[in-house]
């Protein structure tokens, strides 16, 4: 028996959700009794010490080529194939597209009980595990109770902080049966957007909406960002009107995130926005507005001008970076 | 072109969250429930916009019991030519997915349609499982979807992009934000939806695979601190000091 995990690789490295993932089956291997098995895809280029770092203690590396990622039968073969050789009851994910796309096929297919999005190890009776995960767009927690023989579990992304303390193991090659990749989807084009900071990825994000009055005033808001290290993200409006590209829009019906730090300039803080954000650690809101509804959500409020306050802040930011290095 | 729009119902976003039965039902007094965004402005929407340059028929599928009824009149003055409540409370994806598989395998649908998740239960599970039920290909959080004969066109966002996509009909896609624009039902299509034919039928044995055992509601935060617009550089060495997040 153990717990198999699924990783990633992205520009090179595994990703940091992908080793959150592994840190959280570890924990549950280890409750549990038994071992934790990674696998991973598509990583020739990539080291993957990190799997084993953070408590993975057998990878397998899938070293069949051409593997259609982008087709979910073909990864639900896959990880099945693989679930199977390590008599694996218990699989993990990280809940990110991925496991939008897999997770809930190979349930169907294992018959498993499938919980999306967790935020808290499962407490365990027996076989059963009852799990919490948000629900009503992060408004409440619902406690999950599975008592199927497999179960399936998609870690929500920056839930705990990862930990690498664990020693590398060498990957174990493994492949599949070559029918397993036939695939009935093509992928016609791919393009990547530079190489910013993948953004359900970042543990700091500067957000910026209506506020901000124009495109042409997104400088700012993109410098304190670099300065800090962050990813940029907007209001929905924002995206909507083209200020900002799609995949930046956060809020009900776009990305759900939960840095560590989420600075919001010039915006209001409606409840669909909260939505996507209100699950990070320390929320900062800039609004010249005392009355935003943003403040009643936030921990730290500036209530000014986001073009007086926001290139301060930038200054700050430099000055502490150069106290601290 | 057949096509299957599965439609589920949400709680208004501005509902109040409330709980009962000692923590362990979801209170629905006083709450306004509306279809479901991505169902009825993504799904639903581009089904029709297909039907109206292919011909063919638009259905809606749902799993729930007849409280659902407004829900399903509301995708018939959208612009659905018919539709089909599945009769059983819809506690688990698993469930859920399984009705709609039993129903949709003697259609013989040419594409079936979910949204990207529903924004009450946000498990994004319930497209993913039809398809391996049907053992049909499956494209998840499609942003945009055209046809063109027997083959599908769609774009998705991948990590730090998009990716353009082909696939042969039959096809499962879960629809999200881009795929279309929301329509409002004008007075037509509300008295239309009058005699359209909702046909309620018996569930399926099914397995529940999970069960919500209790909620709690999410921990507000206790107090923002202000700080002084003047003061701004000060935020920093909070943020570094007390929150200790940079
Ligand atoms: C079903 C549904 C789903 C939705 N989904 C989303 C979603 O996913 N994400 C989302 O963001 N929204 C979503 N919305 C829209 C949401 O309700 C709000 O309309 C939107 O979030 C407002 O964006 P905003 O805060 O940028 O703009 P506004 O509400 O216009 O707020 C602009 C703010 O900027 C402040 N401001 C103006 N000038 C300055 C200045 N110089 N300095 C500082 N502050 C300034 C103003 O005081 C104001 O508070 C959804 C709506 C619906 C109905
Ligand atoms: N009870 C239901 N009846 C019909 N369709 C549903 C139901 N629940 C979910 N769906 C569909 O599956 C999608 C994903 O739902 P979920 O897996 O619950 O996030 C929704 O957007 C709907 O299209």
């Amino acid at each position: 028996m153990s717990v198999l995990v699924y990783t990633e690789v992205s520009k090179g490295k595994i990703k940091k959700a992908s080793l959150e993932a592994v840190n959280y089956a570890a924990a549950m291997a280890t409750q549990m009794g038994t071992t934790t098995t990674a696998i991973i895809i598509n990583s020739a280029e990539a080291s993957l010490d990190d799997l084993g770092k953070a408590g993975a203690n057998k990878v397998l590396q899938l070293t069949n080529s051409a593997v259609n990622t982008s087709d979910s039968q073909v990864m639900t073969r896959i990880i099945n194939h693989a679930a199977e050789a390590e008599n694996a009851q218990l699989i993990i994910f990280s809940n990110d597209l991925t496991a939008k796309a897999v997770a809930p096929r190979l349930a169907a297919r294992l018959k498993a009980g499938y919980i999306a999005g967790a935020i808290a190890h499962p407490i365990m009776e027996g076989n059963a595990f009852t799990i919490n995960k948000n629900v009503f767009s992060g408004k409440a927690i619902a406690s999950c109770y599975t008592n199927s023989a497999k179960k399936i579990i998609s870690l929500l992304p920056n839930t705990f902080p990862v930990q690498t303390t664990g020693t590398p193991v060498a990957p174990t090659s493994f492949e599949v049966p070559s029918e397993m990749l036939t695939s009935q989807i093509k992928v016609k084009e791919v393009k990547r957007e530079s190489n910013e900071l993948s953004l359900p990825e970042a543990e700091l994000v500067v957000s910026a909406g209506r506020g901000m009055k124009g495109p042409e005033n997104w400088g700012m808001v993109e410098e304190l960002a670099k300065e800090l290290g962050a990813a940029t993200a907007c209001s929905r409006p924002v995206s909507d009107i083209g200020w900002r590209p799609h995949h930046e829009h956060v809020g009900q019906t776009g990305l759900a995130i939960r840095p560590n730090l989420y600075i919001a300039i010039g915006i209001s803080g409606a409840i669909q926005h909260l939505a996507g954000v209100n699950g990070s650690k320390t929320i900062v809101v800039i609004n010249k507005d005392p009355e935003a509804p943003f403040f009643k959500s936030a921990d730290y409020g500036i209530v000014g001008d986001a073009f007086e306050v926001v290139p301060k802040l930038i200054e700050a930011v430099k000055k502490f970076k150069a106290a601290h290095h | 072109m057949k096509i299957l729009v599965c439609i589920s119902k949400a709680p208004d976003t501005t509902a109040k969250i409330a709980f009962k039965d000692n923590n362990t039902a979801f209170d629905e007094n006083n709450v306004q429930f509306i279809v479901n965004p991505y169902d009825e402005w993504y799904a639903l929407v581009r089904a029709l916009e297909l039907k109206e340059t292919l011909g063919g028929t638009v259905t809606t599928i749902s799993v729930g019991e007849v409280d659902m009824d407004a829900i399903i009149r509301k995708a018939f003055a959208i612009g659905a030519d018919d539709g089909v409540r599945i009769d059983a409370p819809a506690t688990d994806a698993y469930f859920v997915a399984e009705q709609i598989a039993t129903f949709a395998k003697q259609g013989a649908y040419d594409l079936i349609l979910t949204g990207k998740e529903t924004i009450d239960y946000n498990g994004s599970s319930v497209g993913g499982m039809i398809a391996e039920m049907l053992n049909l290909p499956f494209v998840s959080l499609a942003t945009k979807l055209d046809l063109s004969g027997t083959t599908a066109t769609l774009e998705c966002d991948i990590d730090g992009g998009t990716e353009v996509l082909e696939c042969n009909l039959p096809l499962v896609i879960s629809a999200a934000k881009g795929m279309a624009e929301a329509r409002i039902p004008n007075m037509r299509g509300i008295m239309a939806a009058r005699t359209k034919a909702l046909q309620v039928i018996a569930a399926t044995t099914a397995d529940k695979l999970t069960e919500i055992k209790s909620y709690t509601l999410a921990p507000g935060r206790t107090t923002c601190k202000m700080i002084d617009a003047e003061n701004a550089a000060s935020l920093i060495d909070m943020l570094h000091n007390e929150a200790k997040v940079i």
